[in-house]
């Protein structure tokens, strides 16, 4: 049986500051201490003991490989419910904590969002050189810049990290046909100089080769990152990085759900028994964002020529019957199984007949609405810089600018649950013990990581206590040991006992 | 992989252009949606940024990741 497909999104912000020092790492910083002061009055530290990004799944370091360089020195903050918020580079980012399932995933994706809103309203409100700051959940400036929304899948270490490469890869090069953000334009070389007036996904045409280490340059649709942040004997940690940021709540839970299913039967090695491969999975990948009409035929490696559609639709016939034969215990339970069925058949039977008619539920499909009733209105060739700048807008997080927020998607979580999930950690998951140790002891939990948490309990040394099962630590296990110990110092005795 | 093992609706597999009639007539949803929208673009101007070209231009992100 596949284990429980323990997944997080870890999206990089946009940020524009005018007015001021326009810095995107100082801005990123504001931002975040702003939050971490203004919004929630503390902030714990992050403890980068355990992070080693250069670590290749395929075993050994690949020549001319450049690990991505981590940076201790930026701001790094950890929040009650689970998630870290830190600069990246020069972007604000924000992690969700490990989630059970994609609907999960969702509610701490949207309480992404409002934490970054919250952010940029305490940093308007609390910075006095005449700065204003505004960020932007998309993947790209347009300029051929692009910045990353990973997600992160619990994969057992026991699968041969080959069958993955290999299975997972043509759902990677398909999924964008509801997972896509659209983006006008194109802006690099993907193309062969093509006129591309609007594209599928915003980050599609940023890859170039099938496997590899990068996250930066020469993005591969397969990341080998090997980094569990977890008992490395026993779990794996995909990290996935050829997704788009997604606003559509519809497109980022199929994004979720889809992935995690696919990584189930891979695991449980129901693929059948000759996974679909594309001749050139790049290019398809580029193809296939170019292609609004989805109809576009795509080489396979046995000669035979597929469109998106048909491999999406394989995949999800093959899901189809793996729930039926396995369950779905691993991507959330029978409730969250079916929703990912029924949703995934639903779109793509809605993708077959008229894709416009998905405008309320997929991102691409919604900013595409959008911008051809502006044209038509405006009589404007793509070409025109309005369309560009509503491209841009349409993922400005800020209530008075978001365009996307006026589109009226459809939900699949409620303000309520985003509100709470702002707050409070995933119940299923060691994101819980993080959460509730830093809500309860906030002065005494000094550092803390993924996978595991350091207490100063007002004597030396300082106590870590390990977290390597991310299944482990969860609301059921320790919520009434939580409840029951009166210090921190109380808590660990227990916990050793 | 076979055509049979696609297992899927008839489809379009086998043109690589698209071409006209592959457009079905709005339905309800897609006329509601244009409804919708019409409300939209009637009151965008408002939210949209002054300068389209200088916010474009301006708008430059150091590469993440």
């Amino acid at each position: 049986m596949a284990i429980e497909k323990v997944c997080g999104i870890e999206t990089e912000y946009g940020i524009q500051v005018v007015g001021g020092d326009p810095n995107p790492i100082a801005g990123s910083s504001v931002l975040i201490n702003a939050y971490a002061h203004e919004v929630v009055h503390r902030r714990t530290a992050w403890d980068f003991d355990d992070e080693s990004p250069g670590n290749d799944a395929r075993g050994e370091a690949q020549p001319g490989a450049m690990p991505p360089a981590i940076e201790t020195h930026l701001v790094n903050s950890v929040l009650t419910n689970g998630a870290r918020y830190y600069v990246d580079h020069a972007h604000p980012e924000f992690s969700t904590p490990e989630c059970l399932d994609a609907l999960e995933c969702v509610r701490y994706d949207r309480a992404g969002e409002e934490i970054l809103r919250r952010s940029v309203e305490a940093a308007d409100r609390l910075t006095h050189d005449g700065r204003r700051f505004s960020v932007y959940k998309n993947n790209s400036d347009g300029k051929g810049n692009s910045y990353g929304c990973h997600e992160n899948y619990l994969v057992a270490r026991s699968v041969p990290f080959d069958r993955i490469v290999t299975s997972v890869t043509p759902h990677f090069v398909t999924r964008q046909i509801y997972a896509g953000a659209g983006k006008v334009g194109a802006e690099t070389a993907a193309f062969d100089g093509q006129r591309v007036d609007y594209q599928i996904s915003q980050r599609a045409e940023f890859f170039e080769e099938r496997v590899g280490l990068e996250t930066t340059l020469k993005r591969p649709i397969v990341n080998t990152r090997d980094e569990p942040h977890a008992d490395p004997s026993r779990y794996r940690r995909l990290h996935v990085i050829v997704g788009d940021s997604n606003l559509c709540e519809v497109a980022t839970f199929l994004k979720v759900g889809t992935t995690a299913l696919v990584l189930s039967m891979i695991e449980d090695d129901a693929t059948g028994p000759r996974p679909l491969d594309f001749a050139d999975p790049v290019r398809a990948m580029h193809a296939v964002s170019q292609d609004l009409t989805l109809r576009r035929a795509l080489r396979m490696a046995d000669g035979s020529t597929a469109t998106a559609l048909d491999v999406q639709w394989h995949l999800y016939e093959l899901a189809r019957k793996y729930a039926m034969d396995h369950g779905t215990a691993s991507v959330g339970g029978a409730d969250v199984g079916t929703l990912i069925l029924d949703r995934w058949g639903g779109v793509l039977e809605a993708l077959e007949a008229d894709p416009m008619s998905l405008a309320g539920q997929l991102d691409w499909v919604a900013k595409l609405h959008l911008l051809e009733g502006y044209r038509a209105r405006h009589d404007l060739a793509w070409q025109d810089r309005r369309l560009a700048a509503m491209d841009l807008q349409y993922h400005d997080l800020r209530p008075a600018r978001s365009l996307f927020s006026r589109l009226g998607t459809e939900r699949l979580v409620s303000d309520e649950e985003v509100a709470r999930a702002v707050e409070t950690p995933p119940r299923g998951t060691r994101a819980w013990f993080r959460g509730a140790c830093l809500a309860r002891w906030p002065d005494a939990v000094v550092t803390a990581n993924w996978d595991s948490l350091v207490f100063d309990l007002g004597q030396d040394p300082l106590r870590r206590v390990p977290m390597m099962d991310p299944l482990r630590g969860t609301a059921d296990h320790v919520e009434e040991l939580l409840q029951k110990s009166s210090t921190p110092a109380d808590l660990l005795s227990r916990l050793s006992q | 992989m076979t055509e049979r093992e696609l297992k899927k609706k008839p489809t379009t597999t086998e043109r690589a252009e698209p071409v006209a009639e592959d457009v079905p007539a709005p339905s309800a949803k897609g006329e509601k949606l244009k409804a919708e929208l019409d409300d939209l673009l009637d009151e965008i101007d408002e939210v949209l940024e002054d300068n389209a070209e200088e916010f474009v231009r301006n708008y430059v992100q150091k590469g993440g990741e």
